[in-house]
């Protein structure tokens, strides 16, 4: 097809194709937009107030002409028809854009995590903060939290969700460029996000530091991920949408709001990397935490219960549980899930009768939160011993246990009289940490284990021995992290509200923070165990994607105009 | 009929399914678990409960109370006035109390010191360590070497208006920058650090010349630290005979004092601690084991 497109050779039918190529609308517009925006980014980078503001300036201009050459020489390559959306009757997958979120997560993952393993050592050992800007822990934080939820966790959300919406649409993923847009405008965001923390661009609200500029590029490349993932919902071929592509579509809409109503903010100058947010007092922690909470609701929880919806019964090979239940735990998530931020503001100016929603609307989303760990444990009735010889099943299932529990932990911790000894602790980033590594961490890397052998079409994983040791070291590391983290946090609690019986505090502060230092290397080690496991992962799917094929002639290779440009 | 339904039963639970079929992937029909539901229920009620007994939820100008009439605001006076009241029992005779007295009553003492541990841990350590061992730059309180003095009164003001800092009854007197203002040639300066390590009993270095180190000393340091070396507190000009070293006594570390001057900043406590408060870290820091 290739070269029939570029007139070099004669069509084996002896027709020679006639249709006549032209740029499409979404090629001429995205070429056009893009230029705009090189030559808007030039004048940006020509009055830029600062340096860093200047590197983003040009980083732009190089990424939106690279990509406008990247467009043309694929429009002189291509066929002059699109790619079909059918082929022989079964759909043509679109399935470039998932293996390009799929790299790109193990990469960022493995970023993330180290950063997280450098961080976690200069709790223990300040000194290696270095004394430098780029390397102190206030620049490092924010890059680990970045690194880890929005670019491992988004390209692992953006990736399965367009194979799973194919998949399960029976429909070849809507657009042409617009997917590839999606995937590669996602990941330019993370870049700018990235460099902007170590250079010092920080709007300094938490999980949402990048600047307007930034903000404004995620929104335009959210709002097409929302039109694709909707589009390919139209074209489905089956009667109903399967439950994981509600969870997804939760995920994308509520994030959208989400992200607008927290970045609203205005720039100092279209020259000025600095903007001032349109809230303020208490009322700007309040949009904060309804923003910092519903991220770890519609990112952290309802785009990942998505991937267990698809990934558990799959691999499993067992029917989803209840379907009724996945229902009424659906709405009820989405419903109650919005109301429950004002928790992290407990004891704070935040009006009582706020602080009193917040903390019984997550007592009420425990059972909508065990609904989706019923459902995913469930599933499993019928398969139990599937357990024992497949690793990538067990960590499916445990990631689903770690969600059960930390889905009991929050409530738990919302409640005030909880809250007034674990705010502010370690305990918090324990629970996150149980959430994140346990439950997070542990369906991306199960879904990423059945992905790389289907997306490369291989008959199975290069080592199943490798995913148990990977399975273990990383339990292991979740282990001494959230003990150490519980054992820090409450005994670091108890320091803090510890008085003598003359009525003064028993503990100054730095003695609490000494009293700290064993669980800081007990956490720090427990991080290095989990790296470690991130990196024997990475070099089981290098061997899996390099091993031979399992049959040579399917789908992808008979389309190569389709595949990405890797 | 029969047939299809039979197609829709799951072969190892016997549960029906939906009929649907994703990717391959069906779904049971299993009811919701009783347990879940009625859980689920019990959360309802008990936050319904604790809607009608605290303030909850947002009206038009203003919101609802609750039946049991909790503030967050009241419960933290409570708090603090059942604090005030715990500790009212010394904290009134110690307002009432002079220095010397305190700590002349063993109970007060204990209380100053108790009070004053405390205080001195969250303001103090920071800078002089949590034993109050200092480092360089921050004197140590545990000895009787004393910068500005080591009585119960001079402690006193010491804390209150800091040294060096924004407050006008704070300590002044700066050790000059010798070097760097010229006031004096490198080679004097090098003799003056050789007699200052000569007069501090430390062994001079090979060739040092003492006696331009004395003449040095006497024309520039001596209306400051004394003919002897042994300090002024009037001044804070530091004791230069005893082996107690603020910012160290090698050889290079005293040329670079006497060249670049120095001018530690302590900073004023009244105003940022009350004055009960003050009282007991005086005593506290006194009574350390250097107090004079």
């Amino acid at each position: 097809m290739r070269q029939s497109a570029t007139g070099g050779a004669p069509d084996p039918v002896g027709v020679p194709r006639q249709i006549s190529k032209s740029l499409t609308f979404g090629e001429g517009g995205l070429v056009a937009s893009l230029v705009l925006l090189a030559f808007a980014s030039l004048t940006v980078a020509s009055g830029a107030e600062t340096a860093a503001y200047a590197f983003h300036a040009w980083l732009t201009v190089l990424a939106s002409l690279a990509a406008v050459f990247v467009i043309i020489s694929h429009h002189v390559e291509r066929p002059a028809a699109l790619p079909a959306r059918e082929v022989d009757g079964r759909p043509n997958y679109n399935f470039g854009p998932v293996k390009f979120a799929t790299v790109a997560a193990m990469f960022w993952g493995i970023a993330g995590f180290l950063v997280g393993v450098i961080i976690a050592f200069q709790l223990a050992f300040p000194a290696l903060n270095f004394d430098l800007p780029w390397t102190a822990f206030g620049r490092l934080r924010p890059l680990h939290t970045s690194a880890v939820i929005f670019a491992f966790g988004g390209n692992v959300l953006i990736g399965t969700s367009f194979y799973v919406v194919q998949r399960t649409c029976h429909a070849r993923l809507a657009g042409y460029l617009a997917p590839w847009f999606v995937v590669l405008g996602y990941n330019f965001f993370i870049l700018i996000a990235g460099t902007g923390y170590l250079l010092g661009i920080t709007q300094g609200k938490e999980y949402a530091e990048p600047e307007w500029y930034a903000d404004l590029w995620l929104t335009v490349v959210w709002v097409t991920y929302l039109l694709v993932f909707l589009g390919t919902i139209w074209r489905r071929r089956e009667p109903h949408i399967y439950v994981a592509n509600w969870f997804y579509l939760a995920f994308i809409v509520t994030i959208a709001v989400l992200h607008l109503g927290n970045n609203a903010s205005v720039p100092v100058s279209i020259y000025s990397p600095k903007s001032y947010i349109v809230w303020s007092g208490v009322q700007d922690a309040m949009v904060q935490w309804w923003y910092g909470h519903n991220a770890v609701g519609f990112f952290l929880t309802a785009g990942f219960l998505a991937i267990m919806y698809y990934f558990i019964p799959k691999r499993a090979e067992r029917p989803v549980y209840s379907y009724r239940l996945s229902i009424v735990h659906f709405w009820a998530l989405i419903f109650i899930y919005i109301w429950a931020g004002p928790h992290h503001l407990h004891y704070t100016a935040l009006p009582d009768w706020a602080q009193t929603l917040g903390m019984t609307f997550s007592i009420i989303l425990w059972m909508p939160s065990w609904g989706g760990m019923i459902n995913g444990l469930m599933t499993l009735s019928g398969a139990w011993d599937k357990l024992r010889t497949d690793p990538v099943l067990r960590m499916l299932v445990v990631s689903v246990a770690f969600y059960g529990m930390s889905t009991f932990e929050g409530p738990l911790m919302s409640v005030k009289a909880v809250n007034s000894l674990s705010h502010y602790t370690d305990w918090t980033i324990g629970h996150v940490h149980s959430g994140a590594l346990g439950w997070v961490a542990y369906i991306s890397f199960g879904a990423i284990y059945c992905l790389v052998p289907w997306l490369w079409n291989k008959r199975e994983l290069y080592s199943l021995k490798l995913v148990n040791w990977h399975f273990w070291i990383s339990t292991l590391g979740i282990v001494f992290y959230i003990s150490a983290m519980w054992v820090a946090g409450i005994l670091q609690g108890l320091m803090w509200r510890a008085y003598t019986s003359l009525g003064f505090l028993e503990y100054s502060f730095i003695e609490t923070v000494e009293a700290m230092h064993p669980f800081y290397v007990i956490r720090a080690i427990g991080g290095v165990l989990f790296l470690i496991g991130a990196l024997i992962m990475a070099f089981n799917l290098w061997m899996t994607v390099r091993s031979p094929s399992a049959e040579p002639a399917v789908s992808l290779a008979r389309n190569p105009a389709f595949l990405p440009a890797e | 009929m029969a047939d299809m339904h039979r197609q829709n039963i799951d072969a190892v639970t016997g549960v029906s399914t939906t009929g649907h079929e994703w990717d391959g992937i069906r779904e049971l029909n299993n009811p919701l678990p009783r347990w879940w539901l009625w859980t689920f229920y019990a959360c309802i009620a008990w936050a319904v409960l604790y809607w009608v007994l605290f303030p909850a939820w947002p009206l038009v100008t203003g919101y609802t109370y609750g039946l049991l009439g909790w503030k967050s605001r009241e419960a933290i006076q409570a708090d603090l006035a059942q604090l005030r009241a715990q500790r009212a029992v010394f904290a009134d005779k110690l307002a009432a109390a002079s220095l010397p007295e305190i700590e002349q009553n063993p109970e007060l003492l204990a209380f100053a010191r108790a009070q004053g541990r405390a205080a001195f841990g969250d303001n103090c350590a920071p800078c002089h360590g949590a034993g109050a061992a200092g480092t360089k730059g921050y004197p140590n309180l545990n000895d009787d070497d004393w910068l500005w003095g080591g009585t119960l009164d001079q402690i006193h003001a010491t804390i209150q208006h800091g040294a060096r800092s924004a407050d006008p009854d704070a300590h002044a007197g700066d050790m000059p920058a010798f070097g760097r203002d010229g006031m004096l040639p490198r080679p004097d300066i090098v003799a003056a650090a050789d007699y200052v390590r000569h007069i501090a009993g430390l062994a001079p270095a090979p060739g040092a010349d003492l006696a331009k180190g004395g003449e040095v000393f006497d024309a520039n340091c001596a209306a400051c630290h004394g003919a002897e070396g042994k300090g002024n507190s009037e001044l804070g000009a530091p004791n230069l005979a005893d082996p107690i070293w603020l910012y160290g006594s090698d050889r290079a570390t005293i040329i670079q004092t006497i060249s670049n001057g120095r001018a530690g900043l302590m900073p004023a406590w009244k105003g940022r601690l009350d004055d009960g408060t003050l009282k007991a870290l005086t005593v506290y820091v006194h009574t350390l084991g250097g107090g004079l």
